[in-house]
């Protein structure tokens, strides 16, 4: 049993991934590239400032693949890897969730696990430290901001855990609509407090020795040394299309894993005298 | 949870032992972490095959649409 929900759920994860990819390709490319094209135009006004100070100019990374690579293959290959992850690991929790969370359904179990997924591995981490594009993020600080956003992912994922552990014991004694609002509002506290505790990107010792005491490293405006502005900051309109188009991708992915996985997974536990329950997914899941 | 009020045979009722089916879970879960760690972190925190950028170059996109940190 445990190997057919894990293949199905790498295979309703690659297909999410590849649906979440179509979306990525028309919705966060184009986004992409404005962030790359500011990057770029930044880079040439600071080594102009550079080269007016009389300072040596710095190095250009080579480009190991194209920009067409990147943005039609490789961010394909990437989410659709990622979808089957997703999949697989979805199907571990839905493998040991079964029986053990009390009185659902198999589709409303696929639905509660993938909410699960789409709030401790992404959403919670995105709260505190949100999906930047390319041109936001000084390669210095990554090994701290990497930390910090596992930090965030892990601590989502397990207070989670617990608190559908702790949802379960408090049943018998509050009912299960309290009990699930009491677990709720310990995860709230539990992440919280993590939140509150772990810095601001900007506030790093790093940045605020290079760039000053700002919350993040979003760029700011590029002055010269009169104080001019000869490059503006990053555009706030990119970034918010960005970030919400990531959110929305994410949304996307862990619904269709939901979605997909529950009527397979119902096919799968229901006894095999009953009569086939009908496929299709436009079914009615209430009672 | 229980809004829908689902007669208990339609429920979830199988239990999968978890000793028996322990080490395809672990695997499982550790190969899509393994998965997730080449995709979102490999190459730039750290990194296993040293100051390759290969895998970091060619999912560069998906990495930061992911809500990976990136340089």
């Amino acid at each position: 049993m445990e190997k057919k929900l894990i293949l199905r759920g790498i295979i309703v994860g690659a297909f999410a991934g590849l649906l979440a990819f179509v979306f990525a390709r028309i919705f966060a490319e184009p986004q992409i590239n404005k962030a790359i094209d500011y990057e770029s135009g930044r880079d040439a006004a600071q080594a102009a400032l550079d080269k007016a100070a009389g300072l040596p100019a710095a190095a250009a990374d080579p480009d190991l693949f194209s920009r067409t690579v990147q943005a039609d293959v490789g961010i394909g290959v990437g989410m659709v890897f990622f979808g089957m992850a997703m999949g697989a690991l979805f199907a571990v929790a839905y493998a040991v969730c079964l029986g053990r969370v009390g009185n659902l359904r198999a589709r409303n179990l696929a639905l509660l696990v993938a909410g699960g997924g789409f709030l401790g591995i992404y959403l919670v981490p995105f709260l505190k430290y949100p999906a930047n594009p390319p041109a936001i993020g000084h390669e210095d600080t990554i090994k701290d901001r990497t930390g910090l956003y596992l930090v965030m992912v892990v601590c989502s994922l397990a207070f989670l855990v617990g608190a559908a552990v702790l949802g379960r014991r408090l049943r018998s004694r509050f009912g299960n609509w309290n009990a699930t609002l009491l677990a709720a509002g310990a995860f709230v506290v539990a992440i919280g407090v993590v939140m509150a505790l772990l810095p601001e990107l900007g506030h790093l010792a790093y940045n605020k020795e290079n760039f000053g005491n700002h919350a993040t490293e979003t760029p700011l405006p590029l002055t010269d040394d009169k104080g001019r502005i000869v490059y503006p900051g990053f555009p706030a309109d990119v970034l918010f299309s960005f970030r919400f188009y990531s959110v929305a991708a994410q949304l996307l992915l862990w619904a269709v894993i939901g979605l997909c996985f529950g009527p397979l997974a119902e096919r799968l536990l229901a006894p095999r005298s009953a009569p086939a329950p009908s496929v299709g997914r436009a079914e009615p899941v209430g009672a | 949870m229980s809004s829908v009020s689902a007669p208990t045979s339609t429920a979830t009722p199988v239990v999968l032992p978890v000793s028996k089916a322990v080490m395809w879970l672990v695997g499982t879960a550790v190969l899509a972490f393994a998965v997730y760690y080449f995709i979102g972190v490999d190459q730039g925190a750290v990194s296993v095959f040293g100051k390759d950028m290969h895998i970091h170059e060619f999912v560069h996109d998906a990495r930061h649409f992911l809500g990976f940190p990136c340089h």
